[in-house]
């Protein structure tokens, strides 16, 4: 009981688990209203941006790889693009087209290991999908095998899974032969179905319902479903190229939880969400007819505004994925050249696609010698940590008769949602040090 | 260690219980060495009834406490935090593996080891005095004893299982320490540097990774760290004689992911008196 004789409950979660990364989460509730909520941030900085300085216009898709070992694709997409446009450097369709079957397959391990291993196991009740192991082996293990065929799509064009070795500005340093991507048909077209049975079970999970009402930004492409290209669009009239990024969101300093927060400039609040809710519910129509009917089948409609349910578009997207890499794989003939020639000159250049978690945009300042003289990236998890926070705010308001115990995994749950990546994150944001008992 | 038994009934239950605890832990790194570990899609479950995985927080809530017999460590001490918390997981275990370049050699984070740490705050934070953070990134081994160590950024999944399996059956891991160029032989990749002037940090680069990146047209760039013993000063030379690199991209080229290891950080510190990664005026 507090001084005014309303009653003070605080709940914290020290490290929460099944995120990439480190942090933790702080709620604070006087009677029934929530004074506070934060989504710390206790990931050590490792200062990416300023160490770039000085190093080669080549190094980026390896050094930025390394902020994230779960999307380290995207970094190298994001950079490498950034980059060809500070040089004026355009790539071919096949480098392009190879670029996004590599993509895929960071899409399809990091989907399916976000379903299957971090945020299913909520759903169920178990503590981890090893717990789920136990009663469920053949579940755990067909997300495995989905995984492992994303890895091993990395693996063929990237040379590895984790921080592949083939991408470098203008392209690929090899293309993979004919028959080397060839040897990834039998196993995607087996992950098909499997795709296909996910979405129908994590369609049939029972989902607390909350709709949240912030803009939704993403990638849009006039063919495609976003991946590595298109403008980004919002469902509140955005409509820009990568250049103008920054015109329109600033990364504002927020006291209460001593963190840089992407907002949309000139809105009331600002906050906006990236990701796979806003990539799905702006570009149901880009996906493939196969993925639309699953995700009817799984009962969502055109958009979604249930956080909860983005368990059910992650699976739809993996679907898409699995038969985009596929009808990729099928087309495949090695390119004449696995990559554009690039001269370095002075020039800045803007670039960004879809990380599995949303947005990726990477902005790069060269010195006549192609040496860096500024970089800036900002990632996913940043821009939707304002939305995390005050969706949280609202969940745990509608649920305070809740016990602690309940509440906590509760929201934990609500945090997982987003997939925040607080690995990406944290090369930025300020770490709270603060740590309530 | 013994293995566990593999019949079922009253024996195989109290063998259950006595399975030997893995824990995992994070410090300053990126997450893809301990992801390499989910990445045994094939062998995951197995290894599940094998160990008992006590903690490791990006796969499960669940807690279990201490002491472990078997913790992978990954990442590099960076804060005042981590200097505590390694001291503490050291405590509670009986056999400490590092896992990858962070762990074994400062990571990538470790390039601020030449550099002022408080410029580079300044650089990324609006607010650089909230942070806590050292001003320099260690490996583990600088602050506990580490029983054995695994190189990569990241690690393989071959030599994590190797590692493990070598645990549960109580011998060392074995691993060859001969250099990338080794694997390109045995592989028959065409030497990159000497038939494509490319260049490459095989031959002072410990073996693990197969020799991919040769196998992909580009030059190794050191990911698993320097071998035994390696002449590094002499292939620099050799960049320069021969392949022309400039002086400057000699010291990029070492102060990458392993730029905390010894044979490196010396190799560059020698080559570049002023301690700027890209020379002065980089
Ligand atoms: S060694 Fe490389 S892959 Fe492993 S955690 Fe560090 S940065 Fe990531
Ligand atoms: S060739 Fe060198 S840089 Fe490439 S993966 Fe192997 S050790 Fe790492």
């Amino acid at each position: 009981m507090t001084d005014d004789g309303r009653e003070l409950r605080r709940l914290s979660v020290g490290a929460l688990a099944r995120v990439e990364g480190e942090g933790a989460m702080r709620v604070r509730v006087r009677g029934t209203t929530v004074e506070e909520v934060g989504l710390d941030i206790y990931e050590p900085p490792r200062f990416f941006e300023a160490l770039l300085r000085g190093r080669a216009f080549t190094e980026p898709p390896d050094i930025t790889a390394r902020i994230c070992g779960i999307c380290p694709v995207a970094y190298q997409t994001s950079s490498v693009q950034a980059i060809e446009d500070a040089l004026g450097v355009t790539v071919t369709d096949d480098v392009r087209e190879l670029r996004r079957l590599l993509y895929c397959g960071e899409w399809i391990q990091s989907h399916a290991l976000h379903i299957y291993l971090l945020h299913a196991p909520d759903f169920l009740g178990a503590e981890s999908a090893l717990e789920l192991a136990r009663s469920a082996p053949e579940v755990v293990q067909r997300g495995l095998a989905l995984k492992k065929v994303g890895n091993d799509v990395m693996a063929v064009v990237g040379g590895r899974a984790v921080h592949p070795v083939n991408v470098r500005v203008g392209g690929f340093y090899r293309a993979p032969s004919r028959s080397e991507v060839a040897a990834l048909e039998g196993p995607l077209t087996r992950a098909l179905e499997v795709a296909e049975e996910t979405v129908r079970w994590v369609g049939g999970f029972t989902f607390p319902s909350f709709e949240h009402d912030h803009e939704y930004v993403a990638l849009r492409h006039e063919r495609d479903y976003p991946m590595e290209r298109g403008r980004m669009v919002s469902d509140r009239g955005l409509d820009l190229g990568p250049h103008e990024f920054e015109d329109v969101v600033e990364e504002r300093h927020v006291e209460h939880s001593n963190a840089l927060h992407a907002v949309i400039r000139g809105r009331e609040d600002g906050a906006y969400l990236t990701g796979p809710l806003a990539r799905y519910s702006l570009n149901f129509d880009r996906l493939s007819p196969r993925a639309r009917q699953a995700a009817r089948d799984a009962g969502l409609g055109e958009r979604c505004r249930n956080p909860f349910q983005s368990i059910v578009v992650r699976a739809v997207e993996t679907l898409y994925a699995v038969e985009e890499a596929l009808a990729i794989v099928r087309r495949y003939r090695p390119p004449a050249s696995p990559g554009s020639e690039v001269v370095p000159r002075a020039g800045r250049g803007c670039g960004w696609s879809e990380a599995p978690r949303g947005l990726l945009y990477h902005r790069y300042s060269l010195a006549a010698d192609g040496s860096i003289l500024e970089a800036v990236i900002t990632p996913p998890t940043s821009q939707n940590q304002r939305a995390i926070e005050s969706d949280l705010a609202r969940f745990v308001e509608a649920r305070l008769d809740l016990d602690d115990q309940a509440l906590t995994w509760q929201c934990e749950q609500a945090i997982r949602n987003y997939d925040p990546c607080i690995s990406c994150a944290t090369h930025f944001l300020t770490a709270d040090v603060q740590r309530l008992p | 260690m013994k293995r566990p038994a593999d019949a079922s009934g009253p024996v195989a239950r109290a063998a259950q219980r006595r399975r030997p605890r893995l824990a995992v832990w994070k410090f300053s790194s990126c997450d893809g060495c301990q992801l390499t570990l989910l990445d045994c899609e094939d062998e995951l479950l197995a290894l599940a009834d094998r160990l008992e995985v006590a903690y490791f927080l990006e796969a499960s809530r669940a807690v279990v406490e201490g002491p472990y017999d078997l913790s992978l460590v990954e990442g590099s001490i960076t804060t005042p935090d981590e200097l505590e918390r390694i001291q503490e997981v050291r405590r509670q275990s009986r056999t400490v593996i590092a896992i990858g370049a962070c762990a074994t050699a400062g990571g990538i984070q470790s390039l601020r080891n030449v550099l002022d740490v408080d410029e580079l705050a300044r650089t990324v934070y609006a607010e650089p005095s909230y942070l806590d953070v050292l001003a320099t990134a260690t490996p583990i081994a600088e602050h506990v004893k580490v029983d054995f160590e695994l190189r990569g950024c990241p690690i393989t999944k071959e030599q994590l299982l190797e590692a493990i399996g070598a645990f549960l059956h109580g011998r060392r891991p074995a691993f060859g320490t001969v250099s990338v160029c080794q694997e390109c032989k045995r592989r028959g990749t065409v030497c990159v540097m000497v038939s494509g002037g490319v260049p490459c940090l095989g031959p002072v680069t410990q073996a693990g990774c197969g020799a991919l990146c040769p196998a992909y047209g580009r030059g190794c760039y050191g990911c698993f760290g320097p071998a035994e013993s390696p002449n590094v000063a002499s292939l620099m030379r050799w960049w320069q004689d021969e392949l022309g690199v400039e002086p400057a991209a000699t010291v990029r080229a070492l102060r990458t992911f392993n730029a905390a290891a010894p044979a490196f950080a010396d190799a560059a510190a020698a080559a570049d008196e002023s301690g700027r990664p890209g020379g002065e005026g980089a």
